[in-house]
């Protein structure tokens, strides 16, 4: 395994998508090539800065909205948390 | 089959997942409330259908993409084009890379990341095409493997890991260009200051 491979599943191997044994190599590379190790690091990163920052708070009166369509209250019930 | 009794119980904890999604999607507030809330009335009133032990999480999503795909493709405001072509893997990494981080819990260069306002990143992914948009958001976001994509957007697996992987280059182009045009870079302490 080089380093150019390793590159070509990244988001496989991120993913959690390769078989054992094509994640092993990938592993293993990673343990004897620190800038790799550390790119794949980034990328781990990143994609949890991504997911912090596109939290949402869904607005109370969307939950209103969908508690009574579905029936679990009356309209001029209050919403339970 | 499902009692639909048990529905709310079971699918009001994704709500603010399946928002969140549904903003990105549409790209509006407003629209992203009623699509969820379509999503949830088509789910209550298919849930006899939904088989029990199976992942609802999944089937939620389809129904939300599904919906998504069938009365909200056509309001489409904005030009879905994207040139990939100069985007490389690693492509933020590429250029800001290689600084030394051993001993940092994360690396610097994601401290450079985490300097954008969440509402760039928000804007940075609603603004890649659709199709990729989809497959980055279920991946990266919600975290499905790629056969339940593959399921949720009904596309074969390769197609579910092309979209992936074109947009996350697209994503991390914007998120690029973004941190360039402001000069976000990396603290580095070196010896010649700086």
């Amino acid at each position: 395994m080089d380093c150019e491979h390793a590159h070509l599943r990244v988001y496989e191997y991120l993913d959690g998508e390769l078989t054992v044994w094509k994640r092993r190599a990938i592993t293993r590379h990673l343990d004897d090539c620190p800038p790799c190790a550390h790119g794949f690091t980034f990328e781990i990163d990143l994609r949890r800065v991504i997911v912090s920052k596109c939290a949402e708070d869904v607005p109370a009166e969307l939950k209103a909205r969908i508690a009574i369509a579905l029936g679990i209250v009356e309209a001029d019930e209050p919403v339970p948390e | 089959m499902a009692d639909p009794a048990g529905f709310a119980e079971q699918a009001m904890p994704f709500m603010s997942a399946l928002y969140a999604a549904a903003l990105r999607m549409t790209r509006n507030p407003s629209d992203a409330e009623d699509l969820v809330q379509e999503t949830f009335l088509r789910a209550y009133r298919g849930f006899e259908g939904f088989h029990e032990g199976t992942n609802l999480k999944a089937w939620l999503y389809k129904i939300l993409t599904n919906t998504f795909i069938n009365q909200y493709r056509a309001k489409k405001r904005r030009p879905d084009q994207v040139d990939l072509d100069d985007v490389e893997d690693f492509y933020i990494f590429r250029r800001l890379g290689g600084l030394e981080a051993a001993e940092a819990t994360r690396t610097p260069e994601a401290e450079v990341m985490e300097g954008i306002p969440d509402s760039e990143v928000k804007e940075a992914l609603e603004s890649i095409p659709e199709q990729f948009r989809m497959a980055v958001i279920l991946a990266d976001v919600e975290g499905f493997s790629y056969k339940e994509i593959a399921e949720i957007l009904d596309v074969p697996i390769g197609t579910v890991m092309s979209r992936i992987h074109r947009g996350r280059r697209a994503l991390q182009k914007k998120l690029w260009d973004y941190a360039e045009r402001n000069n976000l870079r990396p603290r580095v302490e070196s010896a010649t200051g700086g």
